[in-house]
């Protein structure tokens, strides 16, 4: 391996075949969640499949948007961007749920 | 591919941040992004419930095939950061093959929609059928757009890159495209659970 290869590895933090990793484990996850369509988890539906979902959303976020390893500035915007839109969400279900 | 061409693309200009302003402006733009779909799928949310004399989402959703659809979307992400990867490396043959697979990818889960949208038509739940096919309209209609704009800039960045025309460091122009396009995977991340997935 080139010293300009492992350069790139260095600051992206993964290789190719780490990015092909994460692509199975995500797939694996998605297939998880279209058979809660399927079988009856019960009680764990609901926490199942939204544990799924974030667990997607940050190994994207992470691994293929290279956040875990960029500069933490661009973290903080945008979580900051994400938890405001998730405060709007709720204030919005609240407002409905008092007013309605 | 030149190692010239490798080192010139992680060039950077100094900047009062010490990061690149493009990345910093694309963060910023991705931030404001989930403001705009976090509203929507608000919205969403809240009139899921409100089918008036239309069909329920669970009448007509189907799964199977949207499952397939969130699978390619997922699989473009693979491509595209394989691409960025590429472009880091100044490996041009590679990020034109990725950016290219990412964009078919992206264009078979548009001309996947569309065939939803016009069976969804069909079996009788249109625009301003009630509030639930109004918001689940605008929400998905609104992520669709935002993946044909993606594919528009992977293939006009193809044609630019091909006459050799990308100012500024070619390997951050793919990054910033590559930004862009997980994030409308995020999205739909969501847009499957919520809104497919959970039944009203």
């Amino acid at each position: 391996m080139s010293t300009e290869t492992t350069t790139h590895t260095e600051e992206h933090g993964m290789s190719n075949a780490g990015y092909v990793r994460i692509a199975l484990i995500l797939a694996a996850i998605t297939a998880l969640e279209v058979s809660t369509y399927y079988v009856d988890f019960g009680r764990l539906f609901m926490p199942a499949l939204m544990i799924m979902m974030v667990v997607k959303f940050i190994m994207v976020v992470s691994y293929f948007m290279h956040l875990k390893f960029d500069n933490k500035l661009f973290s903080w915007i945008f979580y900051a961007g994400l938890i405001l839109a998730i405060g709007v969400y709720c204030v919005a279900l609240a407002t409905f749920h008092f007013f309605s | 591919m030149s190692a010239d061409h490798a080192v010139a693309s992680h060039d950077t200009h100094t900047t009062s941040t010490g990061l690149s302003n493009v990345k910093l402006g694309m963060w910023l733009f991705l931030g404001s992004e989930c403001l705009l779909f976090g509203g929507l799928i608000s919205t969403y949310m809240l009139y899921r419930g409100r089918v008036g004399t239309g069909p329920t989402p669970m009448q007509v959703f189907d799964i199977p095939f949207t499952s397939v659809s969130s699978f390619v979307l997922l699989m473009s992400s693979l491509t595209m950061v394989l691409g960025v990867s590429a472009a880091h490396k100044g490996d041009d043959r590679n990020t034109y093959l990725w950016v290219a697979v990412t964009a078919l990818l992206g264009a078979t889960f548009v001309g996947g929609q569309v065939y939803e949208f016009t069976a969804f038509y069909n079996e009788g739940m249109g625009f301003t059928t009630s509030l639930f096919t109004s918001s689940f309209y605008v929400l998905t209609g609104f992520h669709g757009v935002h993946v044909t704009v993606g594919i528009i800039m992977l293939m006009s960045t193809l044609g630019i890159m091909k006459r050799s025309k990308v100012p500024g460091s070619k390997s951050e122009t793919i990054e910033m495209l590559g930004l862009y396009w997980h994030f409308v995977d995020i999205v739909w991340i969501i847009i499957f659970t919520l809104i497919y997935l959970i039944p009203v």
